[in-house]
């Protein structure tokens, strides 16, 4: 297994790819952040779904060649964003439902094309399937190249934008009245999700791209109360999964790279959500208990002053002003002792 | 001396029903103006129309006699504290940082005498040693000063405040109202949505009463009378009257 890896670093195409996914991950997981706290998660699923048919199209249009489908990819994000937009203010479905019709059309609207070309005789070879899942080590450097900038481009803008998103998000109608256009400041957010989904289709593919988008930057938030921590954690978590995935499945080459990058991620959110300090589950939990033993132990000194007498003897009394069952109490009582709150 | 603000004959519609018809009034500067009606009257909407936040279907506001675009630095808006997502991953002093963004400019990241100024208004609110603190952490008065300690490192002319009083402390009220006071005496004009009939005559020297549209503007002394309040807030008042002692600081 090792020597496989080894031999694999060896090939300077595979070490283009990993820098190519690890510029992708960590683009992702910074646009990702922003996603996240616009409360969009979704946003990127739909967007990522509804490339499918975009890359369907490109492809009858133009053969397999990676411009085509990138552009049919985006065009279809647009198309995607646009249509939920539209849904939300005209009708009084509410975001979600809005998302959950554009999804399902787009998707199913592609898995009739896909199914068209794949059946056709210059389709079936034509591996589309494996920008559903994502195949990174297919992956040709001007794809590499092609990707790489895209990743690029995007982190540019978020380091660009990252104090009028901050603003943009977190208090809108406060932006609006510094006379900031709030449209516009989140319609370039909006465009550089379409941009990293495109980026992503062929390496981590097209359905579990909005997954690489989404996942690091809810691990990265257990770990931080701040915006700049939160992205560079995000970014690093991203390239991460980025290049595990690609590594792993190019050690086989039987697993595509996409549901690779989405489980590395989600270990490094479930590591995140147990163990980070102060938002993780164990800290929570031991910060509970703590408080929890602190209180009783306050709650049996009380009895004890509200119990008459000084003696050890009075146990019996003190447990029963306490209302504590008896392992607990003596437990408590033994405290007590130690700490020689009674002779 | 030009009125601090002149709303011209606004009117702001959602969907198919009117919010705020025909708002005419002006401001005087130097005064702490309270807007007053009862809910659903158009209040926030008319804040949020004069600063261009909501489409107007009609009208338009003038700003020290020029347009709104000429003197957007020289306007602090407060927004209600319930708009915005307090579990944001930032800190006190980095949202009252957020006050000097109009003067830092696009692009630019604030310089360190933007979080020395950020920092000195938190001190005068109270709450330097929250600085750091997320501001989920914060108490909802505490939350309502860090806004506050934000407008006040917009060091605007006019400050436009959306129910800074709304479910806050006895403290942090006080707080609000000497800030307020001392803002005028700079010659500052600020005017405030308020819900609280009973400290509204109390606080503010200039009132105008709205419920869709402007049933009265003036100092107060002129404006709140029974009658015009009666006029205002219709069968409502009595209600109000009544019941106005259990909730009293405690506008919804």
């Amino acid at each position: 297994m090792i020597q496989d890896w080894l031999s694999l670093l060896g090939s300077p195409n595979l070490r283009w790819v990993l820098l190519g996914t690890m510029f992708l991950g960590m683009a992702s997981g910074i646009v990702g952040s922003f996603v996240l706290l616009r409360k969009e998660s979704l946003v990127g699923e739909a967007m990522s779904h509804a490339a499918l048919p975009g890359v369907c199209l490109g492809f009858l249009v133009a053969g397999r060649e990676l411009p085509a489908l990138m552009t049919g990819a985006a065009v279809f994000g647009l198309i995607s964003l646009w249509g939920i937009r539209v849904i939300h203010r005209h009708s009084k479905l509410k975001q979600d439902t809005a998302i959950g019709l554009i999804l399902s059309v787009f998707f199913g609207l592609g898995i009739v094309l896909l199914t068209m070309i794949t059946n056709s005789p210059a389709g079936n070879k034509s591996g589309l399937d494996s920008y559903i899942f994502g195949q990174a080590a297919s992956m040709v450097p001007s794809d590499v190249w092609m990707m790489s900038s895209i990743a690029i481009l995007v982190t540019a803008a978020a380091l660009l934008f990252f104090k009028e998103w901050k603003l943009v998000i977190f208090d809108p109608l406060f932006a609006g009245g510094l006379g900031w256009k709030t449209k516009t400041l989140n319609s370039v957010l909006s465009l550089s999700i379409v941009l990293i989904v495109t980026a992503g289709i062929q390496a981590v593919g097209i359905i579990l791209m909005s997954a690489l988008i989404i996942t690091p930057a809810i691990a990265a938030r257990y770990w931080t109360d701040r915006l700049g921590v939160m992205v560079i954690l995000a970014s690093v978590i991203g390239a991460f999964s980025g290049v595990t995935g690609t590594l792993i499945s190019a050690v086989d080459g039987g697993i595509p790279t996409g549901p690779v990058v989405v489980l590395t991620a989600t270990v490094i959110f479930f590591l995140s959500f147990l163990f980070a300090p102060k938002r993780g589950k164990l800290a929570q939990v031991l910060a509970h208990r703590q408080f929890r033993r602190r209180w009783k132990k306050q709650q049996a000194l009380k009895a004890l002053g509200s119990v008459p007498g000084t003696a050890a003897s009075k146990y019996e009394s003190w447990q029963k002003a306490l209302g504590a069952k008896n392992n607990e109490a003596k437990k408590l009582w033994n405290w007590l002792k130690k700490n020689r709150y009674f002779m | 001396m030009s009125d601090a603000l002149d709303v011209q004959n606004i009117t702001v519609a959602y969907q198919e029903s009117t919010v705020l018809e025909n708002a005419d009034f002006s401001v005087p500067q130097g005064k702490l103006v309270g807007i007053v009606g009862p809910n659903g009257a158009g209040k926030s909407t008319l804040l949020k129309a004069v600063l261009d936040l909501v489409p107007k279907l009609h009208g338009r506001a003038v700003f020290f006699g020029e347009e709104l675009k000429k003197v957007r630095s020289r306007i602090g808006y407060v927004p209600q504290r319930g708009e915005v997502d307090w579990d944001f991953p930032t800190s006190a002093l980095d949202v009252v940082t957020m006050g000097r963004y109009g003067h830092v400019g696009l692009f630019r990241r604030p310089r360190k005498h933007d979080k020395e100024k950020a920092y000195e208004c938190l001190k005068e609110l109270g709450m330097e040693q929250y600085a750091k603190r997320q501001i989920r952490e914060l108490s909802g008065g505490q939350q309502q000063r860090v806004f506050l300690a934000r407008a006040m490192a917009q060091d605007a002319s006019l400050y436009i405040m959306d129910e800074p009083f709304a479910g806050v402390d006895a403290k942090t009220e006080r707080a609000i109202i000497l800030l307020m006071q001392k803002w005028k005496q700079e010659n500052k004009t600020i005017i405030v949505v308020h819900h609280d009939l009973q400290t509204a005559q109390e606080y503010f020297d200039w009132m105008i009463l709205l419920n869709k549209h402007v049933v009265a503007q003036g100092p107060t002394e002129e404006v709140f009378t029974k009658e015009k309040l009666q006029e205002t807030y219709g069968g409502q008042l009595a209600f109000l009257e009544s019941s106005s002692s259990e909730k009293a600081g405690n506008p919804s």
